[in-house]
């Protein structure tokens, strides 16, 4: 690849829906430095409003530092980390996969909430199986029940035209209401408690510690290994093999893929539903390694975060796996930003949306910062 | 340690004092909100005063962490354990099993929880539970009394016991009321018999607050009380707008007059429970040494619930009724009256 290609300060001009569609053809500079250059440009603003809301200089350094500490710092702020970034991984990467298509998935909040809830299903009964068994047969069923989930709006895309914009979002509030709905019936509802809390998942079912052998604090568990391995997959599963292949083809272009032979509907369909799966996983993961149990909105805004994670990590699998661990690493730290300074939690919304506010405006990053990006005459 | 020790040296000439400072600035109290956020003007503010206060009066170095959803109990129970907290306050009854957990792997820390009591209790951990259907049973006695269109109404946040001993208290109030009287007023969103009513399953949205308000004043009940944490500021919004002659509000946890100034006009009275009291005296059992495990128990009794003045509305509030009122509240003190037998 020629310099010229990128296009960067050449005539040809970034649209950020190219560089959703096709992050494959772009090289490192514009998947890692802009994501990096935005993420410093994010902080700088954000100390400037924490200035501006009464917050004096050296409270503004003891904060990043915190931010630092609290999410690399130590063993147990790495683990806090792995634990906030698994779900976001493996959602964003739900969100990414459906990018490539050209198919915007807002409904992984939907997805993460009804596989979760058929992952605990699975989870809180059949006590006499062995771990082997229990723990992935619970996984596969909050994967399966999201399929089903997402694939509904791939369906409805394909055979109606349904916008999946629209109907992700409505699948949402159905996903939500049907678990305050599930979570009163007597199989889901804790015996003995009046309010909509679930039973716990049986420990065979329950995703396996770390590092509980070093300190028992260290929340880390197997939903992290399960993250790493699905970037894995997906990016196989993206760019080497022929469903891959139709994916990004109908994404690129939807009517030179038509004219190609690619079977559209069913594109949208079967990719809706991997990222349903995705979604549904996710929401096996939390229950199954965080939760151990369902309340309402157990989600808790992890679909949405996704949306953010995917489009930091260009819709690209490895992207997609750094932008999951900034942004745990966000979490995290922001944690002991407020522990130690009082600084409250919201500023680390702020920060997290001013990134994806520049990640999405690659231009203006580029005007910032010329000299990053300037081309090297060969 | 390193800032403690410098803090030390610093003010190494009043030897005692100094020791002293560094002592009180050692002891760390620690809050975990529920998800309202610290800054609710009810639940989690009023454990938060009692933190405060232990800052101020016994020198401890508070500190807390909000919780943004139910995925953050642990997470930041964790923090703090790890920050090195000498006792930690969890706020509110979905914190239960996050505390149970944390107190059992972490012996040597104290912890004291609002609104959940274990049995059999747990050595290092003081739940702080509260009678508060005594307080709110006066509550509904008096919006009984001060109803024009005969109905009252409430609702709740989440369908837990700490929420819906508020919602026992207020129809028990009413039928008391109906009884003495002759009446029959009626109150939506609750019975107390099937345990059943109306919820907005969250501690976060005005929105929902003021929607469910709405829907009470629609079927004609003109005072209302939410029993939701901040999700009652909708209602305070909607009442406020609607004027006081067609709804009034209760408000509860915290004087409500007090901490929601900007509507403090459409507060009837306020079902206190007070929180800050006994955060306070948990934090000073722990510094002190003499935590043990157990319970404390906030009554009318023991001024650990109570029914706020009527402020604006002194005037509004018949000599009768409040007479009555008094008069309840001493038989609830000395036991010949049991709301809800």
């Amino acid at each position: 690849m020629t310099d010229s290609q990128t296009g960067v300060g050449s005539a040809k001009k970034y649209s950020v829906s190219e560089l959703l569609t096709n992050p494959n053809e772009v090289d490192l500079k514009t998947l890692l430095l802009l994501p990096a250059m935005a993420f410093m440009t994010a902080l700088f603003l954000g100390g400037v409003i924490m200035f501006v809301s009464g917050v004096d200089f050296t409270n503004i350094a003891f904060s990043y530092r915190a931010l630092l500490v609290g999410s690399v710092g130590s063993v147990f702020a790495l683990s806090e980390t792995l634990v906030a970034a698994a779900p976001l991984i493996i959602a964003g990467l739900s969100v990414a996969i459906g990018f490539r298509s050209g198919l915007f998935n807002i409904g992984a909040e939907g997805q993460i909430l009804t596989g979760g809830m058929a992952a605990l299903a699975v989870g809180f009964s059949f006590p006499e199986l062995s771990i082997w068994v229990h723990l992935p047969l619970s996984l596969l069923a909050g994967a399966i029940v999201g399929a089903v989930w997402g694939g509904i709006a791939g369906w409805l895309r394909a055979v109606t035209g349904a916008h999946e914009v629209i109907s992700t979002i409505m699948l949402n509030f159905i996903a939500l209401r049907l678990v305050d709905f599930s979570l009163k019936t007597d199989f889901f509802q804790k015996t003995g408690r009046n309010d909509p809390i679930s039973k716990s998942v049986l420990d065979s079912a329950l995703l396996p510690d770390l590092l509980t052998w070093i300190d028992p604090q260290l929340r880390v568990n197997a939903g992290i290994l399960i993250a790493f391995l699905v970037v894995f997959l997906i990016g196989w599963l993206l760019f080497r093999t022929t469903i891959g292949f139709e994916f990004r083809a109908v994404g690129a272009n939807p009517d030179a893929a038509r004219y190609a032979g690619i079977r559209i509907g069913w594109t949208f369909t079967a990719t809706m539903a991997v990222a349903g799966a995705l979604g549904g996983l996710t929401g096996g993961v939390q229950v199954l390694g965080v939760l151990e149990r369902a309340s309402p909105g157990f989600s808790s805004g992890i679909g949405f975060e996704a949306i953010a994670v995917a489009l930091l990590g260009r819709a690209h699998p490895t992207g997609v796996l750094f932008a999951g661990l900034l942004f745990g690493a966000l979490e995290a730290g922001g944690r002991q930003m407020q522990v130690d300074t009082n600084v409250g939690i919201d500023l680390i919304t702020i920060i997290q949306s001013l990134v994806i506010v520049f990640v999405a405006a690659p231009i203006l990053i580029k005007s910032l910062y010329p000299f990053a990006f300037r081309e090297h005459a060969k | 340690m390193k800032y403690g020790m410098l803090y030390g040296a610093l003010t190494a000439l009043p030897l005692i004092f100094a020791s002293a400072t560094a002592q009180a600035q050692d002891f760390k109290a620690c809050q975990v909100t529920d998800t309202g956020g610290i800054d609710d003007k009810g639940f989690n503010e009023t454990a938060w005063k009692g933190a405060e206060r232990a800052g101020e009066a016994l020198g401890a170095e508070v500190k807390f962490l909000e919780s943004q959803a139910e995925t953050d109990y642990q997470p930041n129970i964790g923090s703090f354990i790890d920050e090195g907290c000498d006792v930690i306050v969890t706020v509110g009854f979905l914190l239960g099993d996050a505390t149970a957990t944390a107190a059992a792997a972490n012996p040597d820390v104290d912890f004291t929880i609002v609104d959940f009591a274990y049995s059999p209790t747990i050595d290092n951990v003081i739940g702080q539970v509260f009678n508060t259907q005594e307080a709110a049973f006066l509550a509904g006695y008096l919006a009984a009394g001060m109803s024009e269109t005969g109905t009252v109404g409430t609702f709740g946040g989440i369908n837990i016991p700490p929420v819906t001993v508020f919602m026992d208290g207020f129809v028990w109030g009413v039928e008391w009321y109906n009884a003495a009287r002759s009446a029959s007023v009626q109150v939506l969103g609750w019975d107390p018999d099937s345990q059943e009513g109306l919820f907005t399953n969250n501690f976060e949205s005005l929105d929902d607050g003021r929607t469910f308000a709405q829907n009470l004043f629609d079927e004609n009940a003109d005072i209302v009380m939410p029993v939701a944490g901040p999700v009652g500021l909708g209602a305070a919004a909607l009442a406020d707008e609607l004027g006081t002659d067609q709804l009034k509000i209760i408000g509860v946890d915290a004087d409500q007059f007090f901490t929601d100034p900007e509507k403090q006009h459409v507060y009837l009275t306020s079902v206190l429970k007070r929180m800050d009291a006994t955060v306070f005296n948990a934090i000073e059992l722990s510094q002190s040494g003499n935590f043990e495990g157990g319970v404390i128990v906030g009554t009318l009794a023991n001024d650990g619930v109570g029914l706020a003045p009527f402020h604006d509305f002194d005037s509004a509030v018949p000599a009768r009724l409040s007479g009555e009122i008094a008069a309840l509240q001493n038989g609830i003190i000395n036991g010949s009256i049991v709301p809800g037998q």
